[in-house]
């Protein structure tokens, strides 16, 4: 059988098949909204690839932050721009081949990179690193200066998107636009 | 995989599906016998005694009605809304703990379809993918007021969820777990009393408020304001597609009743339950308190949707932003500071 040579579970098989649809009809269908969908069910299947590895507190932020936050926010703007054929943007054959080149060489380095250590951690999971109780004792001894170091980094983020919200605000005339329309 | 454990799943999944569907219908008749009891009125009472066939009469006249779709709708997406709504209310019942365990033929079986360490995340997780089937619903109809519905569901659920999760964190922080189940044993001292409510009065407080609107309940259904948006993000749905839309509410208002009898309530803990010595009858009687506390519950949201009027979208917004998120992060500073004082 094809899946003994391979010595791969059928699980993993199955729900590398599901990802992999999945991302190549995000690239292929020419309807934002569809490939939005589609990319949910991407992160849906990476989600369940996390849950085989064992790694339960990844797959659930995984959903939360990816499918829940970020793609409700891609979502809302492909729906307020309700973008369709007549309004598509005609791009130069130049673009589309220099955008499949970059990604074909990012795919090459991603797949060189990964291919040694992938396969070991495939083969051997970690029991139970990915549990929250070990993965918490880790991040807060081993790797302590890289999270705190992020921690200040989303701050900053947050403070950024805080300003640029409020920009408009500066002058006079908006300030009081905007006290009225936000009462 | 041991196959009696798959059975013993497989049986508890359709308990507990068929258990919250018939739960969801017939919430739609307890919401009008509460609606006319606060109102003064008498309420269904036509359809077999105390009209307690209204939600069947209901459901077969939802069943046979036509079922229209609009021409410039995206058709499978149009389809797909209701459907993906229906789904999300209905998986976030697996982690729920309903009771300790039964012990039958033998066998020590579990109340509870999963207990993964990462309970309450894995309802976080459910909750935010919770907007899609509303969005999409919303938008694949092509009418303006359907989208704006959609839009103000997306921004309101995303909004209240912050709330809803720093005022989780407080718990957390005092359980030190994830796990529903543990969070509900932790609180079966004091002869079944001591339930996190004593200790985060403030945090049940908004985390309650944050239910209302992630449920698109009333004094926050603002994504359904008929007077502003005819039906909101189901104008155009007709037939069961509106069934299942008005289901899911009911569901997710029964789920997040369940999930704050856990996490603030006590689950299934009850006074005096140590003094039952027979497992299989504690069990029984703790299925019964948790069902209790959460018709409690049910019976409070439809009581502030009859009582409260709807508020403007911006006063939402304030409300969310400005005074749910602040206070969640104060009482998690006040927790911390209790925690450390009281050396918990």
């Amino acid at each position: 059988m094809l899946l003994t040579i391979l010595g791969l579970p059928p699980a993993f098989l199955l729900l590398s098949f599901i990802t992999i649809l999945c991302a190549l009809y995000v690239v292929t269908n020419t309807n934002p909204v569809y490939s939005v969908l589609a990319l949910i069910l991407a992160f849906f299947s990476i989600s369940a690839h996390y849950v085989l590895l064992n790694a339960q507190f990844l797959a659930v932020v995984n959903l939360i932050v990816y499918a829940g936050a970020i793609m409700v926010l891609f979502l809302f703007v492909l729906m307020l721009l309700n973008l369709n054929k007549e309004s598509e943007p005609i791009v130069k054959m130049g673009w589309h081949i220099g955008a499949a080149v970059t990604a074909g060489l990012l795919l090459v380095t991603l797949a060189a990179a990964l291919h040694k250590s992938s396969e070991q951690i495939m083969r051997n999971p970690a029991e139970d690193i990915g549990l929250v109780k070990n993965l918490g004792k880790v991040l807060f001894t081993d790797y302590l200066v890289p999270f705190e170091l992020s921690g200040i980094l989303f701050l900053a983020a947050m403070v950024g998107a805080v300003l640029l919200g409020k920009k408009q605000t500066n002058s006079k005339e908006n300030n009081n636009y905007s006290e009225t329309s936000s009462q | 995989m041991d196959f009696a454990l798959l059975l013993e799943k497989s049986i508890l999944i359709l308990i507990l599906t068929a258990i919250t569907l018939g739960i969801a219908t017939y919430l739609t008749y307890g919401e009008r016998k509460v609606a006319a009891f606060l109102q003064d009125r008498i309420g269904p009472n036509r359809a077999g005694i105390f009209g307690i066939l209204q939600p069947i009469a209901d459901a077969g006249k939802m069943f046979f009605k036509e079922e229209l779709i609009p021409k410039n709708a995206e058709k499978w997406l149009f389809i797909l809304g209701p459907g993906l709504a229906m789904i999300t209310a209905c998986i976030t019942s697996a982690v729920i703990p309903w009771g300790s365990h039964l012990e039958l033929f033998g066998r020590t079986i579990q109340l509870q379809v999963a207990d993964v360490d990462i309970g309450i995340l894995y309802i976080m997780g459910i909750v935010s993918v919770g907007v899609y089937g509303i969005m999409i619903g919303g938008w694949a109809s092509n009418n303006k007021y359907s989208l704006y519905g959609a839009i103000r569901a997306s921004s309101q659920m995303i909004s209240y969820e912050l709330g809803m999760g720093l005022a989780l964190i407080a718990v957390i922080m005092m359980s030190g777990s994830l796990s529903l189940r543990e969070i509900v044993e932790q609180q079966s001292g004091w002869g079944g009393m001591q339930w996190n409510i004593i200790y985060q009065p403030l945090g049940f407080i908004i985390f309650f408020t944050c239910a209302l609107a992630e449920c698109n309940r009333a004094p926050f259904d603002l994504p359904e304001c008929e007077t502003e948006l005819i039906g909101g993000y189901h104008t155009e749905y007709s037939s069961m597609k509106l069934g299942f839309y008005l289901f899911a509410e009911y569901i997710n208002m029964f789920i997040s009743s369940a999930v704050m009898t856990c996490v603030y309530f006590g689950g299934y803990n009850f006074p005096g339950m140590h003094l039952i010595d027979s497992q299989n009858l504690l069990a029984t009687l703790q299925i019964v308190a948790i069902f209790l506390k959460i018709s409690f519950f049910i019976f409070a949201f439809m009581w502030i949707r009859w009582t409260l009027p709807r508020f403007r979208y911006d006063q939402l917004m304030h409300l969310g932003w400005k005074t749910m998120i602040p206070l969640a992060i104060v009482n998690m500073l006040l927790t911390g500071g209790g925690m450390l004082l009281f050396g918990n």
